[in-house]
């Protein structure tokens, strides 16, 4: 029977060529014409350990992992039973193994699931520079319906600097590997992909977030790695670089951040991306950004926490530190986006913020959309791109603090003659000087605190979809689960309204209060496990009598399915 | 004659804002010969920015006319070397203390050294930290017993600031006494003008907590350090070195870190390569 979407788990050891062949079906389906997501899992070491490629294809936009697999392929057993809770599968699912690879697990075959040999390793040897990866894939394009001449094709793109060799052995081996597969009853057969008038593109999330920073105008970058944020970091290097920018390589995170300030300082906009523990090493540094009103964006990449935590799968448990951390009455922005094409808009819009208020914004990404890859349409091109209000050179008795009915200052750029002045992180009058008066720090609290209040962020202040009397109120990642398991809802007449919050801080408690009009009850949806979003929503929104959250930990990613579950109960 | 091509002297560089440090505070005298380098090299207030960090001296900022950046504790030299590195037209001063810039700085002062971005640093050394009223720092000798903290004396090897400046590849290093003026701003003025990352350790006493600090005017030797050009010849000066002669100790020619900011493509090209 075809269907709408299936989820493909490649696995093997490392060095099997895993991810590979994840990459290339998922290329070869972009090809097709579909829609696609790619997770990763890896053991922990460095390198050689086991991995695991899930691919979700489909005929529509794909923004979460789904309950279950329709195949697991592995192209060897090694450690790849550790991945079992990660790979759920079904009895009506299907094993597709290599005996000469070693049995299957016991924690896999719990699943009961069906199983399937496929001799990979004879098959890759037959061919001269044939590698059993390849065998796999052409396996898994057969079984699911994906043209082979496309999988070749995309391949053949692929290994063009290699030489014509090696693309004939890979090409006889996904030949070879389709042609296995005749007498395998297929799992799940795709359904045609949909004419599509959109150009698709391939895109991660940290490359997302790196492509709205430079759409935002930003030009600076100081960078220290941190997995799961490093691609962002590394994304920006060449293309900062070819773009006229800088990126530095700082000592730390420490510096990193200041150094964003300083380029931001210089008038330049600036971003720096890191995880958890960088964040909390930055937040010095961001409450000086706010008391001296220096733009700077910092992308969070958001991991389990806390400490080390589980640096490789994703958590939504920074939102306390990103909104509370600072020392200080201390508003500053903080953003997250939904999906990872909404990396691009958020991080975009995120740099469009911080420059127009100058003020530091915080983007709460995370693992699982950082590090995942999806076919998405082409985001939209936006206006969002970084204005700052300047001074006017030789601006008589110049005042770069100076209380204006919107709390937005002109910040002379350095370079700029006659409005020299230092910014300082100390609290001071409207000129800029050291002041512990009382009427300058109320004065200079209020112009922080009103700029932020004040703006009018428009609606994309949160994703607001459907209707009816019950809410689903979310954010971040996990927002892709729960629209699908809303779908399934309403495919089933349960309707209910979804509202994903895009702008955490400043609060904007008129339009959620709007957006809630006529609603009787909430659930609050997050993965935490102190319920971090549901207190935050307590302490600054009017909310229904009846709210319940329903809230776990990483490291297993939300499913759609695990939410309906919680809804068809709760509903 | 225009604006632009006026004469600037120190008085130009100076803010009408008092400062916070006590009478007789060598930093005074140090405030005094940064704007006598930046008139004697009549460069534009408005193309100058002085960052600093935290403690006494970091406080500079806010005393010149020209861009300031008063950052936080021990920041100062990621703070300028972002702004040196997005604004390589700008002259790019740090200012700082001893505890600034080696104990919660030290890191960054390593980095910076050997990152050599054209920018000159000015330590005002008092061995002390005078903005909590007087505990010991990394330039401390270990048997100082006057602070409530160790009352016993830090027990800890006193760092030496130019040999790891040295050791760390600094492109330029010097050492003056606030108690001549006139040689600080020169080497400030030579620091500027050497391309990459200028070091300048300024014994610079502290009268409130370090009172035996007066007595630095009787010891210090004016002058007789001499640029050495070579990492082992300045090494070997520094072995035999007591921290209280002052001049150029070094200057190196390692070309200076500046990422290129030539831009050679179009966002469109770069979004292009996204589409499948």
């Amino acid at each position: 029977m075809a269907t709408h979407s299936v989820s493909i788990a490649f696995a093997g050891s490392g060095g099997a060529g895993v991810m590979t062949a994840g990459q290339i079906l998922l290329d070869a389906a972009a090809k097709a014409g579909y829609y696609g997501l790619m997770t990763r899992s890896s053991g922990p070491q460095i390198r050689g350990g086991e991995a695991a490629a899930m691919v979700r294809i489909g005929t529509k936009p794909i923004a979460a992992v789904d309950d279950k697999f329709d195949v697991l392929i592995a192209f060897d057993w090694g450690n790849v039973h550790r991945f079992a809770a990660e790979i759920p599968l079904l009895p009506d699912s299907l094993i597709l193994t290599d005996p000469s690879q070693g049995e299957i697990h016991a924690a896999l075959l719990a699943y009961r699931t069906r199983v399937a040999d496929l001799q990979m390793a004879a098959l890759a040897k037959a061919i001269p520079g044939g590698r059993v990866n390849m065998v796999g894939l052409g396996a898994i394009a057969a079984l699911i319906g994906l043209p082979i001449d496309t999988v070749v094709e995309v391949v053949s793109d692929q290994l063009k600097k290699k030489g014509p060799e090696a693309l004939q052995a890979s090409a006889a081996a996904i030949r070879a590997g389709a042609e296995a597969t005749a007498g395998i009853e297929s799992p799940a057969q795709l359904a045609p992909a949909l004419p599509s008038s959109v150009e698709h593109w391939n895109i991660s999330g940290n490359e997302a977030a790196g492509l709205g920073a430079v759409r935002g105008g930003v030009r600076f970058c100081a960078a220290y790695p941190i997995t799961p944020a490093t691609e962002v970091l590394e994304w920006l290097a060449p293309n900062l670089a070819d773009l006229g920018g800088v990126l530095v390589q700082a000592e730390d995170e420490l510096a990193s951040i200041n150094m964003c300030l300083g380029a931001s300082f210089g008038g330049v906009p600036s971003i720096t991306a890191t995880s958890g523990p960088g964040l909390a090493l930055m937040i010095e540094a961001i409450g000086l950004g706010i008391a001296s009103e220096t733009p700077v964006v910092v992308v969070d990449v958001m991991r389990g926490g806390p400490s080390t935590g589980i640096p490789t799968k994703s958590e939504q448990s920074d939102l306390n530190i990103a909104i509370y951390g600072m020392h200080g009455d201390a508003p500053h922005l903080v953003l997250a986006p939904n999906a990872i094409d909404d990396c691009v808009f958020t991080t975009q819009w995120a740099v469009h913020l911080a420059e127009a208020l100058q003020c530091p914004a915080i983007v709460l990404s995370d693992q699982g959309m950082g590090q995942s890859r999806a076919v998405v349409d082409r985001p939209a091109d936006l206006a969002f791109i970084a204005r700052r209000v300047t001074a006017e050179a030789n601006t008589q008795g110049y005042r770069r603090y100076a209380l204006t009915g919107t709390g937005v200052s002109p910040m002379a750029v350095p370079g700029t003659p006659g409005c020299m002045y230092t910014a300082d992180g100390l609290e001071h009058n409207e000129r800029g000087t050291p002041s512990s008066q009382a009427a300058d720090h109320q004065k200079q609290m209020d112009k922080r605190a009103d700029k932020l209040a004040d703006y009018d962020y428009g609606n994309h202040w949160a994703d607001i979809e459907g209707d009816g009397e019950v809410a689903v109120i979310t954010w971040g990642s996990i927002t892709g689960a729960v629209r699908e398991a809303l779908d399934r809802m309403a495919e089933r007449g349960l309707k209910a309204k979804l509202i994903s919050v895009r702008l955490l801080t400043p609060v904007q408690p008129e339009k959620m209060a709007a957006a809630l009009a006529g609603v009787k009850k909430a659930l609050v949806i997050e993965q935490t496990h102190s319920a971090q979003f549901y207190h935050f929503l307590r302490a600054f929104y009017r909310l229904p009598a009846e709210v319940e959250v329903f809230h776990r930990p990483g490291p297993l990613p939300v499913r759609p399915g695990e939410i309906e579950s919680k809804l068809a109960a709760w509903m | 004659m225009t604006a632009q091509a006026q004469t600037l002297t120190a008085k130009d560089f100076k803010s009408d804002i008092k400062p916070v440090w006590c009478p007789g505070c060598g930093d005074f005298s140090v405030l005094s010969a940064v704007t006598k380098a930046l008139a004697e090299l009549q460069l534009r207030p408005e193309k100058v920015a002085v960052v600093s960090g935290i403690g006494c001296s970091s406080r500079i900022p806010a005393y010149t006319n020209v861009y300031g950046f008063h950052g936080v504790h021990g920041r100062a030299l990621a703070t300028a070397t972002g702004l040196k590195l997005a604004r390589p037209d700008m002259t790019v001063v740090v200012t700082g203390g001893d505890g600034d810039g080696f104990s919660i700085g030290g890191n960054h002062f390593l980095h910076a050294c050997r990152r050599n971005v054209d920018m000159t640093y000015i330590v005002m050394d008092n061995e002390v930290y005078g903005m909590t009223k007087g505990q010991a720092s990394p330039t401390t000798d270990p048997d100082w017993c006057n602070s409530k903290l160790t009352p016993e004396g830090p027990g800890v090897t006193k760092l030496r600031p130019l040999n790891l400046a040295l050791a760390a590849g600094a492109n330029f290093v010097g050492r003056g006494f606030s108690g001549d003026p006139n040689e600080v701003a020169r080497l400030i003025a030579e620091g500027i003008q050497h391309p990459g990352f200028s070091f300048i350790q300024v014994l610079s006493p502290c009268v409130t907590f370090r009172s035996e600090q007066r007595g630095w005017k009787d010891i210090v030797r004016k002058d007789t350090l001499k640029p050495r050009h070579t990492m082992a010849e300045a090494m070997q000066v520094l072995a035999e070195d007591d921290g209280f002669n002052t001049g150029i100790l070094f200057a190196g020619d390692r070309p200076p870190f500046q990422p290129g900011q030539k831009a050679v493509t179009e966002l469109a090209a770069i979004e292009r390569r996204f589409a499948s």
